[in-house]
């Protein structure tokens, strides 16, 4: 396989691909190095890919896997999701190109299905039986879905209070769901604990964390195929730990290495509920690293408190020009609707917290008349229906022509 | 005043293997000096230009101390530190 070997984010000592997520001397996080030094042939490549399946193993070259690229007929394959020309949602916000992927088009509904498709992968190559996670809500319904359809047995570890519908759509897979009494940064801590003495369960996003962030990459690739080969100028992107974040930029990046694309990464701006906004707040102040939040807010998927990723975050929105911007819960709500309303994408409320910061952005005069702008979309509208609650009007009518022209009258929408 | 601290799994070895030693001190920074003067390679691991590293995280009772008051967090007699890396979730 191309992957090499685990590399320390901070102080650069290096690890074999081992289910291995912090650096021992610094703490810092690992990540996966490649070398792509047999890719020689671009066209070689690209028809590599194409020739591949309809999911997110066509990107198998470019993940950290050592078997054979997984069959298309088996276990949960994600990916392959619509990039769709949002032209009303442009014209809405004065913007000349913006394309929505949506990710909510994955076997459980959300990008997670991505990352654990290659962390339960990479786990069972490793000789694990068991999956586990801590999670806001969409991770839990992919990893409970993965365990089921990899035949692993698995544990999902959530914040009591989470929406019933991401409740609902994680137990139905027959996990053993776990309500933890605290907010997911306590979550987290627990199952930092546990990862420790559990040494046969694969935590996707602890012990397997290295793995598990790479099927981030897999959306960038997917929106430079889908756009003919060629990157968008800007990305907005959600930010709950900033991992999705910086590895969609990784992804361009990668792909320009080996000459599959041509350029830098686009401007990257990150998305932050206002309520659970620590990278948001960093990036305003000019700091470098994040003060731990409570989060307060109805994006509850991006509701974590004290995000490792933040540093870097911040880092990538200076480096390609970019920002991370926060929006208020009725600004989500809004975001919501207008994604809704132009494109027919209901998207939970990460999505509306995207959505609202694009056009926090296009309000500002911060996205050019030329660009090309890419809206990422994370997660479905189905599993928060709260958020939009009593949010609009319906009309009820007697089943007679006379009830509905009542209904309508005066509004010209008669029959 | 006596302060246990729990001990990850990855450091364990500059501890001589033990899931949680006992300290000394009325802060935590205190504390942990106390386990530093024992276990001197621990030191650098976790602490550098005498602030937490950026992905070491230290919770007093369940509560991360930079909720606190970082270092100087009071620590009760008995209470209990617990050192994890920061992860991040999703």
């Amino acid at each position: 396989m191309a992957a090499k070997q685990l590399r320390c984010r901070e102080c650069a000592t290096e690890y074999p691909l081992e289910a291995r997520y912090v650096c021992s001397r610094c703490f810092g996080p690992l990540e996966v190095k490649y070398d792509h030094a047999d890719i020689t042939d671009v066209g070689e490549a690209r028809r590599r890919i194409q020739s591949g399946p309809q999911n997110m193993w066509r990107y198998h070259d470019f993940l950290p896997l050592e078997g054979a690229r997984p069959s298309a007929h088996t276990g949960l394959p994600a990916g392959n999701t619509p990039l769709i020309r949002a032209d009303r949602l442009a014209e809405r916000l004065g913007l000349r190109e913006v394309w929505v992927k949506n990710d909510a088009a994955n076997p459980t509904h959300s990008f997670k299905d991505r990352v654990v498709s290659v962390a339960a992968t990479r786990a069972r190559e490793l000789g694990f039986d068991t999956l586990a996670c801590a999670s806001t809500g969409n991770l839990a319904n992919s990893v409970a879905a993965h365990g089921a359809a990899l035949g692993m047995d698995s544990y999902v570890l959530i914040p009591a209070d989470l929406e019933e519908q991401k409740q609902l759509a994680t137990a139905i897979y027959g996990t053993n769901l776990v309500k933890v009494r605290g907010n997911y940064d306590d979550v987290n801590r627990l199952c930092t604990e546990l990862s420790g003495d559990r040494e046969n369960w694969a935590f996707v996003n602890i012990n397997m964390r290295p793995y598990y962030a790479e099927g981030s990459k897999t959306v960038a690739f997917e929106i430079a195929e889908q756009l003919g080969w060629e990157m968008p100028d800007r990305c907005v992107v959600p930010i709950a730990s900033g991992s999705l974040f910086t590895k969609i930029a990784k992804g361009f990046d990668e792909f320009c290495e080996v000459g599959l694309l041509d350029g830098g990464a686009p401007i990257m701006n990150g998305a932050q509920a206002l309520g659970c906004s620590p990278v948001a707040a960093a990036f305003e102040q000019g700091k470098d690293v994040c003060r731990p939040v409570k989060p307060n807010t109805i994006a509850k998927s991006l509701a974590i408190g004290n995000p490792a990723d933040g540093p870097y975050a911040l880092d990538l929105a200076r480096a390609t020009g970019g920002s991370i911007d926060s929006v208020t819960d009725d600004e989500i709500r809004a975001g919501i609707r207008l994604l809704a309303e132009t494109t027919g994408i209901f998207t939970e409320t990460a999505g509306g917290v995207t959505t609202a910061v694009l056009a926090k952005l296009a309000a500002r005069g911060d996205i050019g008349p030329d660009e090309r702008v890419a809206l990422i979309i994370t997660g479905e509208g189905l599993k928060t229906l709260d958020a939009v609650r009593d949010s609009f009007h319906a009309y009820e009518v007697d089943p007679n022509i006379e009830s509905f022209e009542a209904a309508f009258a005066g509004q010209g929408a008669g029959v | 005043m006596s302060v246990t601290v729990k001990i990850p799994t990855q450091l364990r070895e500059t501890v001589g293997g033990a899931a949680q030693v006992q300290a000394e001190g009325a802060t935590v920074g205190e504390a942990l000096e106390s386990v530093f003067a024992a276990h001197g390679e621990l030191r650098g691991r976790l602490i550098e230009d005498g602030e937490l590293r950026r992905f070491v995280n230290v919770y007093l009772s369940g509560e991360d101390i930079r909720f606190l008051d970082g270092l100087q967090t009071a620590v009760p007699a008995g209470g209990t530190l617990t050192i994890l890396p920061a992860v991040a979730g999703g």
